[in-house]
């Protein structure tokens, strides 16, 4: 079953929130965590006053999901799904910090309110009065696969029609302090747009809030065709993910050379990118392949913005040069497939095609 | 048509049992295993009261049978427990092409804020810096017991097992897997004991579900797994009830608190009754959500008594006996329910002893026993206006 991309929303490291735009320009950084460029003009998307209570996530997540169903010309979804891998960070961090500094006594409520993953689900479900289903998924780096497996579910009923399907995740200060004693960013500053060819192990953090209406119809404002999606969840070879792509692809009635451009989530890591260079050699080696996590860095959901690249890309029929990771000539595109890892472990297949 | 889904194991852990079959004793008995907190480090030991599992992680550990590691927290240990029984069970022989679907909320936050400053500051705690997301547990519990299948998590706060329930039931239906373990796992944490009590929620003393003089929730902990396989491939076994009817609805009124006419939770049981092509006059029972704070009761009670008018079916909360399990409460109110299905019985609502003054029925306050149970209908309610109601029927 085909279900369609029908509207955008895109809050990143990059200026993605305008979506007359894409990627003409591109934001360099070498902090090594890429936090999100948000709009200067929030007050055109959210009422002044609720504007000023909102935790960062929020304001983000909120604007990402209104752009998105302004994208779509949809007042209220038929439902609203989101993925999160940790969640409103910096709220569950400020209630946890309260604990230790006021030794449980006398805390502020609202960070623990703020602090559950459906907390984004349940924000717009609230400004848009919208009551229908509305859950929230969280299983690290396919978080946002698990949300949109939902919605596909979903389109399979007649009820349902146009689905807000959301991705999101916040970096923070102390969240990079953790992840560094982990080693899993670079152990000295790097530029972002020279991420992927370093050569050392380690990659850079990143953030995002990404929304996509998906409709069981194709209508003028189309992106693209979503046509399959997959994880699977082990620490694999690439032997394996071959197979995976192999029967992924075969399910589908669809070749590698059909397969006009493949997106990599490579990440700057020299270990866990093998994975990717060995499957690119393998089946891609003449085809266009694109990179993106030098441009929004890595987190849980950064697949939702490989998602959003992918759509882009069918609906302006354009790669942008930003994003092109070998030389191979640019074709006409029709299919894209997206593969993505996070950390060896949760690995996922989005299958997107041309609406033409 | 879609096949039906049937519930073939059950796991349960809480605070009135280590396993289905004490759990099913002490419902029976209309147990309480709410008292004083001795093994949560917090400043509130003495003033509050919780279903607390009397074990510690390494006892845990023991009863799991996995060797207690670094990075393994309480709430992974209590849904291994869970979900091992509920596959023992079911007989299951081969666990990996089984989906696992989890809920839970606390996650990793029952280390995480134990080590936080550990985190900060050096590197003795780091394999809990890498358990703290939701994900953690679901994927060390279905490594532990060889499950290759589908994988997720989810996490609407208090309501989050019953969706794991409802999302494998649909997946299920949909033919595109025909077994999973689903349920939810849940530990007592001081970050959620805060949380609670900061919003002036949780009662010093034992919680007094649907009373006119409720004072809040008592908060509890456990896990509870189910086995759900399609039709299409049961074969010959013992079948525990049959899924009839899920539904998730929105509130849409506050970020916390349930709207005074419980509007999320009347769309939420009327849709589950939809999809099981069920009438209101069908449902013997309601295993209400019930938590005792004043918003809860309230606002669940007008929605039943919206939706079941003058046929008020049998309602009871059984968070008077385990507490509030928070992520895991949809998945040990759905094990409670098989035990109330499988003995005929409807347990009592504890420490009830005035009527609201808004309602016009009381819950059921002494074990009604040897009644015919067709079907239950389920209540799990969470944070940001999360309904979702389950039915469990009679196969």
């Amino acid at each position: 079953m085909k279900v369609f991309i029908n509207g955008i929303g895109n809050i990143s490291p990059q200026k993605t929130w305008d979506n007359n735009l894409f990627l003409d320009e591109v934001i360099e950084s070498d902090s090594n965590c890429l936090r999100c460029t948000e709009p200067g003009d929030y007050e055109k998307l959210i009422d002044p006053k609720l504007l000023r209570r909102m935790s960062r996530i929020i304001r983000m997540s909120y604007s990402s999901a209104r752009i998105c169903l302004d994208d779509a010309g949809i007042a209220a979804p038929d439902a609203i799904i989101t993925g999160s891998g940790m969640g409103c960070l910096e709220d569950t961090e400020k209630f946890l910090l309260s604990i230790y500094e006021n030794d449980e006594k006398f805390l502020p409520p609202t960070p623990f309110i703020q602090s559950t993953h459906n907390t984004i689900g349940a924000q717009i479900a609230l400004m848009l009065q919208c009551t229908n289903y509305n859950v929230t998924y969280s299983q690290r780096g396919i978080s946002f696969e698990n949300a949109m497996t939902d919605a596909l579910l979903l389109l399979n009923e007649p009820t349902y029609r146009h689905i807000l399907v959301g991705g999101f995740d916040e970096m923070t200060d102390n969240q990079m302090i953790l992840y560094n004693r982990l080693n899993y960013y670079k152990k000295v500053p790097i530029n972002n747009l020279g991420l992927l060819n370093s050569g050392t192990p380690g990659t850079i953090a990143g953030e995002g809030n990404t929304f996509f209406i998906l409709s069981s119809e194709k209508n003028e404002r189309s992106y693209a065709a979503l046509s399959g999606i997959t994880t699977f969840n082990n620490h694999v070879d690439a032997d394996s993910v071959s197979e995976n792509i192999t029967n992924f692809l075969t399910s589908h009635n669809l070749t590698f050379s059909e397969i006009d451009l493949f997106v990599a989530g490579y990440n700057g890591d020299a270990n866990s990118d093998k994975i990717y260079y060995e499957i690119s050699k393998r089946h891609f080696s003449a085809s266009p392949v694109a990179a993106f996590k030098h441009l929004c860095g890595e987190y849980h959901t950064a697949s939702a913005f490989a998602l959003w690249m992918a759509a882009n890309i069918l609906k302006k029929d354009h790669i942008p040069e930003a994003v092109r990771f070998n030389p191979a000539p640019a074709r006409s595109i029709k299919n894209i497939l997206i593969y993505n890892h996070y950390r060896n472990k949760n690995h996922s297949l989005m299958l997107l095609s041309s609406c033409q | 048509m879609p096949p039906k889904v049937y519930v073939t194991g059950c796991g349960m852990i809480s605070a009135i049992g280590n396993t289905f079959a004490e759990m099913e004793e002490s419902v029976l008995t209309g147990k309480s295993g709410i008292g004083d907190i001795t093994l949560l480090e917090t400043g509130y030991r003495n003033q509050l009261v919780a279903g607390e599992i009397k074990h510690t992680d390494e006892e845990l550990a023991e009863m799991a049978g996995i060797s207690f590691g670094p990075g393994l927290t309480r709430t992974t240990l209590l849904g291994i427990i869970a979900a091992k029984e509920a596959l023992h069970q079911s007989r299951l022989k081969d666990p990996a092409t089984l989906a696992f679907i989890s809920g839970t909320t606390v996650g990793g936050m029952v280390a995480t804020e134990k080590y936080y400053n550990d985190f900060l500051t050096n590197d003795t705690k780091n394999e809990f810096i890498e358990s703290h997301d939701c994900g953690d547990s679901t994927e060390r519990i279905a490594e532990f017991l060889g499950i290759k299948g589908y994988l997720s998590t989810i996490n609407t706060a208090c309501s989050s097992s019953a969706n794991a329930i409802m999302l494998a039931t649909r997946l299920i239906k949909s033919g595109r897997i025909e077994r999973a373990v689903a349920g939810g796992t849940d530990a007592l944490s001081k970050f959620t004991l805060n949380g609670f009590n900061t919003l002036m929620i949780v009662d010093q003393n034992l919680c007094k579900p649907f009373d006119e003089n409720r004072n809040g929730l008592n908060l509890g902990e456990g896990a509870g797994f189910l086995v759900l396989e399609s039709e299409k491939v049961i074969g010959e076994k013992e079948i525990l009830c049959e899924i009839t009817g899920y539904g998730n609805a929105n509130d849409a009124h506050h970020q916390t608190a349930l709207s005074p006419d419980g509007r999320g939770a009347f769309l939420s049981m009327k849709a589950a009754l939809d999809k099981g092509g069920l009438e209101p006059g069908q449902i013997d029972y309601i295993n209400a959500h019930g938590t005792a704070t004043q918003n809860n009761d309230l606002s669940e009670g007008k929605a039943i008594e919206r939706l079941f008018q003058s046929r008020i079916p049998y309602v009871s909360s059984t968070k008077s006996m385990t507490g509030h399990l928070l992520g895991a409460a949809g998945a040990i109110e759905a094990g409670i329910s098989i035990i109330a299905m499988k003995n005929g019985c409807i347990p009592p609502n504890l420490n009830f002893s005035a009527k609201m003054k808004e309602l016009s029925y009381s819950p059921v306050i002494e074990m009604i026993r040897e009644i015919s149970i067709r079907h239950i209908m389920s209540n799990s309610f969470g944070f940001g206006g999360n309904n979702t109601t389950l039915i469990f029927s009679k196969a």
